[in-house]
């Protein structure tokens, strides 16, 4: 094996690890979206974010606009507080809603942004005043139940 | 009786603990072994063609074996993915559970085990041979080091050539997925690319699969390395050197697997 | 006053000239005990037979000369310097000055003939290739195998490869030579070649050689001296000429190659009447 087919032969193998290496970080992760993407952030609190997750996107008409940055609990008000980025570019009303959505019923968790009819739009490190907590499954049994109860007690 | 049963015990136990010692020792060697070869890591490039030559016999030799492997590999896990997926309705998710499965476990875990069969079994019974036919004693006698000379590049052979097969690997495995789901059952190509990119960070699930493959790498190469020198120099030494080679490796791979997978996927949150 | 273990011809003026003395060297490999308390002293320029039976512990004094091992007690010096004690650096610029032939040449299976050769010039001589070639060249013809540079060690025949290990050993002009078993397995016309080689490289060179081996006929050709060792210790010592005409019952069995003698033919075991009879 001369050194020059050898190092032909290496140089092709590498070449086709870091190929791969590439093929998997743009066409199967999200390199393209990595890195610090230029956006700004809003604040919204929540009574209760369910199973919302660090990095769970941002959607507003279905399109993600952002993904959720931070999520901390203000121990005087025990709310959630959770820090969203939006991308540059899109902008959103002061009377836009907030909801904690789930996409199918066993899918990923989600924020939903809805706009409202508001001309003063919403400025990088201010609040989202209006939100909508998530559906909690169990307190929603329980509420049944606690009606179903109220009911035929009533009869 | 009772006295037999005692002796028989005691010898047990003695060999057992004498058998402890003797591998918490050999332990020690190795780990003494193993500084030695990477202070000779300056040698092995400064001879740049040696450590090239040796990631031609570790990589490229294991390139068909790799790539086949992964391509089957990607078309079961399809298979067998769809056929629960499509139980709960998720079908379409096919291509986030085949990628996170190549890319953080599979592709590094398989691959090592490939790798140390195919290519550490090579290495080790390179080196013990040499020990047997007194190459390395020669080696030694005519001042060269043998562990700048012939050990350190097949380490690093191994050690540069694992993350790249691995990589390797788990691409042919997305692409085979892809052949099966797509082209053969019929999954919505959009479908299944764009949920993968949405669910497979590089930082978190590439970069952590490429570290794995990199440990893993040096794992095996460093136990194929060892085991070659410290054979016995007899063809029975040689052969049962290479089989601890593939049984050690094997199960550093998957004892290390189980650790890294602890400290990098505790969930996202 | 001359040293009463060196061999009667070595004159006191000669004395400095010592290439090789080992003192009361002691060995054991983990606990089996290999040499007991062995001394000899090779003088420069000569060529010296170790000769022993197998496992006696000659491949083992080598190794000693090589720094491959350390003696638990005794010295081993080697042109003025105490071996065990030098360290690495020291001890690797030393075996520069030394050439090994090992049993069965030992040559590099993956490095055709000129490479194996170019070896040890490549490594340890900043030269250029064109005198590197021209040296290899010149080895290879003092061998008589310059036409087989380009062959691969699994080419060449058992005297081929020896005699490729010789030039290899001779490659960098060595003032030691070491031969470990060089007789072993050849053919005849191989084995007259290499003795011959041996004795010549050695007054052309002007080097010393110790060559370890069992074969008597081939060593009483071409060496000046010889040890015999057995069970660690030199039981005998001479020029060729005292050996053959030696009246040690030792020397007699190996030289006239005796089945039985002082180094007996039956391995030690019980009576064999009492086993043949025994229950089983």
């Amino acid at each position: 094996m001369s050194r020059s087919v050898l190092d032909l032969w290496v140089g092709v193998f590498v070449a086709m690890g870091i190929g791969a290496i590439l093929f998997l970080a743009l066409k199967v992760g999200n390199l393209v979206n990595w890195g610090s993407t230029p956006g700004y952030r809003l604040e919204a609190r929540f009574d209760n974010i369910g199973g919302l997750k660090l990095r769970a996107p941002i959607k507003a008409a279905g399109v993600v606009v952002g993904r959720v940055e931070r999520i901390k609990l203000d121990p005087g008000t025990y709310q959630a507080v959770v820090t969203l980025k939006i991308d540059h570019g899109y902008e959103f009303t002061t009377d836009t809603i907030a909801s904690i959505l789930t996409s199918g019923l066993l899918g990923e968790v989600y924020i939903g942004l809805d706009p409202g009819g508001d001309t003063k739009m919403l400025a990088d490190g201010t609040r989202v005043t209006k939100t909508q907590s998530a559906v909690i499954l169990e307190k929603l049994i329980g509420q049944f139940l606690v009606d179903k109860a109220a009911n035929t007690g009533g009869k | 009786m009772l006295d037999a049963a005692a002796t028989g015990l005691a010898d047990g136990l003695r060999r057992l603990g004498s058998g402890a010692i003797a591998a918490v020792g050999r332990l020690g060697y190795a780990t003494r072994f193993f500084v030695a070869v990477v202070r000779e890591t300056p040698a092995a490039f400064a001879r740049l063609h040696l450590t090239l030559r040796e990631v031609y016999f570790s990589g490229v030799l294991s390139l068909v074996i790799i790539l086949v492997s992964g391509l089957f590999v990607g078309m079961v896990l399809a298979l067998q993915g769809y056929d629960v997926l499509q139980r709960y309705g998720a079908d379409e998710s096919l291509g986030i559970l085949v990628s996170l499965s190549l890319v953080r476990e599979l592709g590094p875990v398989v691959a090592g085990l490939l790798f140390a069969s195919r290519a550490g079994s090579a290495i080790t019974a390179e080196i013990g041979l040499m020990k047997a036919t007194e190459q390395l004693s020669a080696m030694e006698m005519m001042a060269v080091d043998p562990l700048a000379r012939v050990v350190a590049p097949r380490f690093w052979g191994g050690v540069i050539s694992m993350p790249l097969l691995a990589a390797l690997f788990s691409t042919l495995g997305v692409f085979g997925a892809y052949l099966v789901g797509v082209r053969l059952i019929g999954i919505d190509t959009g479908a299944f690319w764009g949920n993968m990119q949405a669910a497979v960070d590089f930082r978190y699930d590439i970069v952590n699969g490429i570290i794995k493959s990199a440990v893993f790498g040096t794992a095996v190469s460093l136990i194929a390395v060892f085991e070659g020198f410290d054979a016995k120099p007899t063809a029975e030494g040689v052969s049962s050197a290479t089989t601890r080679t593939v049984v050690e490796s094997s199960l550093a791979i998957l004892a290390l697997d189980f650790v890294l997978t602890v400290f990098m996927f505790r969930g996202i949150s | 006053m001359s040293d009463p273990s060196a061999p009667a011809y070595v004159t006191a003026a000669a004395q400095p000239d010592i290439a090789v003395e080992l003192a009361d060297v002691t060995f054991a490999y983990d606990r089996r005990p290999v040499l007991a308390g062995i001394s000899m002293v090779i003088p420069r320029g000569k060529v010296v037979a170790i000769m022993g039976g197998s496992g006696c512990g000659k491949t083992t004094i080598l190794r000693l000369i090589g720094g491959q091992l350390k003696p638990q007690v005794g010295r081993v010096m080697v042109a003025g310097q105490s071996v065990p004690d030098l360290d690495r650096d020291e001890l690797y610029a030393l075996r520069r000055k030394f050439g090994m032939l090992f049993q069965f040449g030992a040559l590099f299976t993956d490095m055709s003939v000129y490479e194996n050769i170019a070896f040890a010039l490549r490594e340890h001589t900043d030269l250029p290739e064109e005198i590197v070639r021209d040296l290899v060249l010149m080895k290879l013809h003092a061998v008589g195998l310059r036409g087989a540079a380009r062959l691969m060690p699994s080419e060449l025949s058992g005297g081929m490869a020896r005699r490729v290990a010789l030039a290899r050993a001779i490659a960098l002009d060595p003032m030691l030579v070491m031969y470990d078993e060089p007789f072993a397995g050849l053919d005849p016309i191989s084995l007259g070649v290499v003795g011959q080689l041996i004795r010549q490289l050695n007054d052309a060179l002007g080097i010393t050689s110790i060559v370890v081996t069992h074969d008597v006929y081939e060593s009483l050709k071409i060496v000046d001296y010889l040890y015999f060792v057995s069970e660690g210790a030199i039981i005998a010592q001479g020029t060729a000429a005292d050996v053959r005409a030696s009246g040690d019952a030792f020397v007699r069995q190996f030289v006239d190659g005796e089945p039985d003698g002082p180094v007996p033919f039956h391995y030690p075991a019980s009576p064999y009447r009492a086993e043949l009879f025994a229950r089983a």
